[in-house]
């Protein structure tokens, strides 16, 4: 090792960084700036990752995030863990400036390390902003147009940052490569950068001690307060790969640019910014969107000068924990605002493209065999996933059956299997029918995909095949003629026409004469979404 | 300070603090007590004790404290480590799950093919390509052997993949590359190439060649 040091000096360089001379009080509260780092370095790590599986243009970007979350092997822990990673790397950073507000540890001669704290903390939300986009679902797309939108309208410069950002005119190809660029290209060594400048001058002034701490006896970095910092990165580590495992990130559909009926929200940390700009209308508006916030980082910035008092303990700095509480209030209350005011989606009917969607081509019949297979609990004895149970593995048998014999079999179990211990299905011929149909579809391939089948669709193949659909209008190649095909639907029709059509066809197409239905609620939105839900190209029907 | 000594060999460690615990004996120490309010370390020890006995006890602990936070420091680090480098090992070296493609592609006709004659065959076929199907053209060379079914052949030579071509006069594949030369059957003549001519699977219906996946051929040249 000597060897080595004499000639690089990093042995050397790294005692020096790890025998740090910090103040005796010194603790746990200071190791949100040691996690804040880990993070960016995981984002960084997880982000080149991504990048290795991803195309940055709007062709391409969905699609290849698509495979990531559906093909590649780990794709969804590690998109896991650059999703959460983001939101949590907000979370800590704002700890630690809270923390550093707290305890006044911004004062002279630390005004420079605060302010570069700040920057980065805007350069940790610039990440938010251009990554948002980078999926190119219905979600990326509608938050970075009011995003964009916002930009231009700045005082003066609004045609100029959003001619920047691309954004004039429309979102597209520019949009995209200068959001990426901005995300991968440039955010990446800023950050490094100012982070290196903010280590530079914590390690040149010092940790910021407490009253008192002058009279004793300073600690060493390393290994007390190193063995707490590794404990705090562990704990957030644990939490973030938990939620990276645990907690899907959904994936929207493909981003639609005519699709009025979404209603856009940026992602949580944002809301209170999407919130203020409620306040203010008419000419004010640039008052939310612009004069606010920027008079809000000013404000941070110019903290340690307006607070140029002694240091004082931590317990007796009142003001500042009254600042915090009420930038607390002020945000939790904007916040709830605005998720409040949020229609509610139903997420019984949101599809998550992050996940197969092999069940979006079965026809209706098949899919209705779903509804009867988890209706009788099929699986309880039959897994569709390799798992051991009573029954058979239906994904794996090695012969297949005839519609035929399996209706025989479901009717009277024991007749076809001699010693079988299936009780019988008390299903009429018809759903017996598309219970076989489903079961014939079934691959070890596309069984786990077709098993998590999204529940509205399953509820409104039921309520298809229960109102006889089939009988005029076809759907992913299976149905007669008669009606328009319902392939596309989502491209010719809204979804409020749809509903009213329903009630009243002849109103809305003359010559119709298709009878008009009642719906509840709950059967409509199945039944619209899962109509709006299908390919658009009437395609092969198999699921091969 | 006294308990820096225990920690810092430097300062002369515990020799030094056994010579000097005859003079310390009885007395207190008041920065035990700020010592202790930091750490509550050993649980049982009250401030205020015997100096000589606290030190004592301390310099034990302290010894052990720092081994057990250089300990928990590799380890926690150790388990991030891996927690990140197999997922993203995995992520990037286990193929992703495949997508199926039709097996058998329709190369050409086959029924007025001249025995001992390649012909490049030129055909489309769909490839899985990350994300993305697909849907280029690919050649074979196939040739009916005397006493053989038809048999076609990968296009890229078996050494570093260049395309090959039939010589007619010579009446071999020639590779341009490094001069890999193979006969008609496949196999290697002459040059750097390490195994005979990668075949795909064939089988003929209806005077249509259908080609299946393309296998490497295991012999050794």
């Amino acid at each position: 090792m000597s060897w080595l040091d004499h000639r690089t000096g990093i042995e050397t360089a790294i005692r020096n960084f790890l025998y740090e001379d910090i103040p005796a009080s010194s603790g746990w509260h200071q190791v949100f700036g040691s996690i804040a780092v880990f993070l960016f370095m995981v984002q960084a790590f997880t982000g080149a990752l991504l990048a290795f599986n991803y195309a940055p243009t709007p062709g391409d970007a969905y699609n290849s995030l698509r495979y990531i979350l559906t093909e590649v092997t780990a794709g969804h822990l590690i998109r896991g863990l650059h999703h959460w990673g983001a939101s949590m790397l907000i979370v800590v950073v704002v700890l630690h400036l809270t923390q550093v507000f707290l305890y006044g540890a911004y004062k002279k001669p630390r005004e420079a390390t605060w302010m570069v704290g700040v920057i980065l903390l805007l350069l940790t939300m610039a990440y938010g902003l251009t990554g948002y986009l980078l999926p190119w679902d219905n979600r990326a797309y509608w938050g970075t147009v009011v995003a964009t939108q916002i930009a231009s309208h700045i005082p003066f410069a609004g045609t100029y940052m959003s001619r920047l950002l691309g954004g004039e005119g429309a979102i597209g190809v520019v949009t995209f490569a200068r959001f990426y660029g901005l995300h991968v290209l440039l955010l990446p060594p800023a950050t490094g950068l100012l982070i290196a400048v903010h280590i530079y001058l914590v390690r040149k002034h010092g940790v910021a001690p407490a009253p008192g701490d002058a009279v004793k006896v300073t600690k060493k970095f390393y290994p007390r307060q190193a063995f707490k910092d590794t404990v705090a990165i562990f704990g957030a580590f644990v939490v973030l790969f938990a939620m990276a495992t645990a907690v899907r990130v959904p994936l929207e559909r493909l981003a639609d640019p005519t699709d009025t009926a979404y209603v856009p929200r940026p992602d949580w940390y944002f809301l209170f910014l999407f919130e203020t700009l409620k306040f203010f209308d008419g000419p004010l508006a640039v008052v939310g969107s612009v004069v606010l916030p920027s008079l809000a980082v000013l404000a941070l910035l110019l903290v340690p000068f307006v607070d140029r008092g002694q240091v004082m303990r931590v317990t007796r700095r009142t003001v500042a924990f009254g600042v915090v509480v009420l930038a607390l209030l002020g945000w939790t209350g904007l916040t709830v605002g605005a998720i409040a005011t949020t229609p509610k989606r139903d997420n019984a009917v949101a599809i998550d493209y992050g996940a197969p969607t092999d069940w979006i081509r079965l026809s209706p019949q098949e899919m209705a065999g779903i509804g009867y297979f988890r209706q009788e609990n099929c699986a309880s004895c039959h897994s569709l996933e390799g798992k051991p149970r009573i029954g058979p593995d239906l994904a794996n048998v090695p012969i297949k059956k005839t519609a035929a014999w399996m209706i025989a079999h479901f009717k009277h179990p024991a007749a076809m299997v001699p010693g079988s211990s299936m009780p019988a299905i008390q299903l009429s011929d018809a759903q017996l029918n598309a219970l076989a149909a489903f079961l014939l579809k079934l691959t070890p391939h596309n069984a786990e995909a077709l098993a998590n089948a999204p529940g509205f669709a399953v509820q409104a193949a039921l309520l298809f095949q229960g109102k006889n659909c089939g009988s005029c209008h076809e759907v992913n190649g299976v149905g007669m003629k008669i009606g328009p095909p319902l392939n596309g639907l989502a491209r010719r029709r809204t979804k409020t026409w749809v509903v009213q059509h329903f009630g009243n066809p002849e109103a809305l197409s003359p010559g119709s004469f298709m009878p008009p239905y009642q719906f509840s609620q709950r059967d409509m939105d199945n039944l619209v979404a899962y109509l709006f839900s299908l390919p658009d190209l009437p395609g092969p029907s198999a699921t091969e | 300070m006294l308990i820096d000594y225990t920690s810092h060999r430097r300062f002369g460690g515990r020799s030094r603090l056994r010579a000097e615990l005859p003079a310390l004996q009885n007395q207190t120490d008041p920065l035990t007590d700020v010592f202790k309010t930091f750490t509550k370390w050993p649980p049982g020890a009250a401030p205020g004790r015997p100096i000589v006995k606290e030190m004592r006890a301390t310099g034990e602990s302290e010894v052990t404290r720092r081994k057990f936070y250089i300990g928990m420091i590799y380890g926690l680090w150790s388990l991030i480590a891996t927690a990140l480098s197999i997922p993203a090992a995995i992520y990037l070296l286990i193929p992703p799950k495949l997508r199926k493609m039709p097996e058998w592609v329709q190369a050409g006709t086959v029924s007025n093919l001249e025995a001992g004659v390649p012909v490049e065959m030129v055909f489309r076929q769909n490839r899985v390509d990350g994300w993305k199907v697909q849907s280029e053209r690919t050649t074979a060379w196939v040739v009916k052997l005397p006493d053989a079914p038809v048999v076609a052949y990968g296009p890229q030579c078996t050494h570093l993949g260049c395309a090959y071509h039939w010589d007619e006069s010579r009446h071999y594949f020639l590779c341009p590359c490094h001069t890999s030369i193979f006969n008609i059957g496949g196999a290697v003549v002459s040059g750097p190439a390490p195994r005979p001519l990668d075949r795909y699977e064939t089988k003929v219906e209806n005077g249509q060649l259908l080609l299946g996946p393309l296998r490497t051929s295991k012999e050794k040249a």
